[in-house]
């Protein structure tokens, strides 16, 4: 309103030049339609992510249901073979299931106590300087690509895998259970650090003045207090290690087999995508097979990360 | 000294093994990876094209591969996500949409790569017709980012006081202009550091291009948004699985140039936020 009474008065006091003139009303346009204008992008983006994951979940359902068409789906959710080029072929998706859990099991064994240990580290006992540079090492850790540790993996930790334990090849569960665990470090490490530092300082000046130790009040105290956030952690990172690809993909060996050992060559759901996907023909059953694989995950990993965002919002209360 | 002390000495130096026990990894296979690979890296291997069935030659087209899919991820994601992070600061309501919108962010960072991968190949390769090409690898890697660039975005926007904006619309101000020139400005480096550490995840990242963009051997620069490209991880990947035979010189020396590429972003993200900190007027 000020604005365009103070320029019809300027328009009155001196006739403006036609290119003033086209000038202002083009800032006039701008005004009255850019603002809507931007407003609707930004609503509509708003919008977006929630279309992208319903997009993606409805694609993966798209094509996993022209595989039930051909292919029953309780051979497919039970069935404990996966020989998709044999005749007839088997889509059963168990052997990738178990694969995947093996795997994961044994990745969060070894990492949940190494990350939430060296997180309270970092977090209680480590002076500020260290601390630091603590948390750039992980940080550097977490951008490591998977790629470069799965090469590092057939070319240094299944030869000395095979070496130690006795195997007929290096390329097993356990080696990529290693490496997966070695890299859903910072997941863990940096979400259980927060938790750790966000528990109030008066639950920690309450029990020092009972005269507790640091370790006691860190131990009894914090820990406990901050346990949904170290589980949210926990959850995240079991998601990381599930949705991994090339790391298994590289390393696992494999071999799409009912596991029965973490020292025997395996496949993971992940895997089977990542290796299979570049021999199929398009619309071919395998080809939908692939996608069926692809929602089971797209299931798992939502299921984990909505457990773990209940966890984290607990946290924050 | 008595007992509850030597227990908390006894605590705190199992502690700092556990630490040393992750420390130690990090920095070997770093070292592991610089040492055997930079004998390798020279100016030719950066910039010539492989030859003899990748045993030879340089990573060129990889390294170039990898620098337009990072632009064509930022191009999209970053305004994409940008605008939806002022959707849920300054105009998203406590509703249920909104919790809607926060739950999808979470989940979105928590798909796997190779499903992306997957979304990718149906929906932008097969139909949209973008065929294996450098559009449809982007748009698939700008996807996989957004949830970070989101969360980052916001966090810099939430960041800014809230006297700001009040000061901006008491002088009458409108709500885009308040947000335009009195919030976006002083949330910029956040947004940015943000944006390049997703980036620099995208740069590394093999799965979601397996099927979208990357070429097995192409030994030319693309000639549109529609051409293959080849791309630094899935090389690595193609050279250290796919092919006997490769001197392991050189695929060190592309693991280095690799992680030499992603430490450089994070590093430069590293100088934003270092940058902003100091800055930084409240």
């Amino acid at each position: 309103m000020v604005e365009n009474r103070s320029e019809s008065i300027a328009s009155r006091v001196k006739r403006p030049s036609a290119e003033a003139g086209a000038l202002a009303s083009w800032n006039r346009l701008r005004r009255r339609l850019g603002e809507p204008i931007i407003e609707t992008c930004i609503k509509l983006s708003g919008l977006v992510v929630v279309v992208f994951v319903f997009l993606i979940f409805l694609f993966l359902l798209k094509d996993s249901l022209s595989l039930f068409r051909q292919y029953p789906i309780s051979k497919f959710l039970f069935g404990t073979e996966w020989l998709p080029i044999s005749d007839p072929p088997q889509f059963g998706v168990i052997p990738l299931l178990l694969g995947s859990i093996y795997v994961t099991v044994w990745a969060i064994l070894i990492c949940v106590p190494l990350g939430v240990g060296s997180a309270m580290f970092i977090a209680e006992v480590a002076p500020k300087h260290l601390k630091n540079v603590l948390k750039s090492l992980v940080e550097i850790l977490a951008s490591i690509p998977s790629v470069v540790l799965g090469f590092l993996g057939i070319l240094w930790l299944a030869p000395a895998l095979r070496d130690t334990f006795h195997l007929s090849t290096g390329m097993c569960g356990l080696t990529g259970s290693l490496l997966l665990a070695f890299m859903a470090l910072p997941t863990i490490i940096s979400i259980s650090e927060d938790a750790l530092t966000s528990v109030p300082r008066t639950y920690r000046e309450a029990a020092y003045g009972l005269g507790a130790t640091r370790w006691q009040t860190l131990w009894r105290i914090v820990l406990p207090s901050a346990s949904p956030g170290i589980l949210a952690a926990v959850m995240l990172g079991i998601g990381r290690v599930v949705g991994e690809t090339m790391v298994v993909l590289m390393v696992t060996g494999n071999a799409p087999v009912m596991p029965k050992s973490i020292l025997q060559p395996l496949r993971t759901l992940t895997a089977t995508i990542a290796g299979e996907m570049g021999e199929t023909v398009g619309g071919s059953d395998h080809y939908y097979a692939l996608f069926a694989v692809g929602l089971v995950l797209f299931a798992i990993t939502f299921a984990i990360n909505f457990v773990a965002d209940l966890f984290l919002r607990r946290d924050r209360k | 000294m008595n007992g509850a002390k030597v227990r908390q000495q006894i605590a705190f130096s199992a502690l700092g093994g556990i630490t040393l026990l992750i420390v130690v990894p990090i920095m070997l296979v770093i070292l592991y990876i610089v040492i055997n690979g930079a004998g390798s890296v020279s100016w030719q291997f950066l910039t010539a094209a492989p030859r003899n069935g990748m045993k030879a030659g340089g990573i060129f087209p990889a390294i170039i591969g990898t620098i337009l899919l990072v632009l064509g991820t930022m191009l999209f994601s970053l305004p994409l996500g940008v605008l939806s992070a002022i959707y849920l600061v300054e105009y998203a309501r406590d509703d249920l949409f909104t919790r809607m919108i926060k739950l999808s962010v979470v989940n979105l960072s928590g798909i796997p790569s190779i499903v992306y991968g997957l979304f990718g190949f149906t929906a932008f390769v097969l139909l949209l017709h973008f065929g294996t090409s450098i559009l449809a690898g982007s748009l698939t890697l700008a996807i996989m980012s957004l949830p970070v660039i989101i969360t980052a975005s916001k966090e810099a926007l939430e960041s800014v006081p809230f006297t700001y904006r009040e000061i901006s619309l008491s002088l009458g101000a409108t709500k885009w202009q308040t947000i335009r020139y009195c919030v976006l400005p002083y949330a910029i480096p956040g947004i940015l550091t943000g944006t390049v550490l997703s980036l620099s995840r995208a740069a590394g990242e093999t799965a979601p291009i397996l099927f979208t963009v990357a070429a097995f051997y192409l030994p030319r620069l693309p000639h549109s948004a529609f051409n293959q490209v080849m791309a630094l991880p899935y090389h690595l990947y193609v050279i250290a699985t796919q092919v006997p035979n490769i001197p392991t010189g050189i695929s060190f020396a592309t693991a280095l140039v690799l992680i030499a590429l992603v430490f450089l972003m994070n590093l430069v993200s590293i100088i934003l936020r270092a940058h902003y900190r100091k800055k930084r007027l409240w």
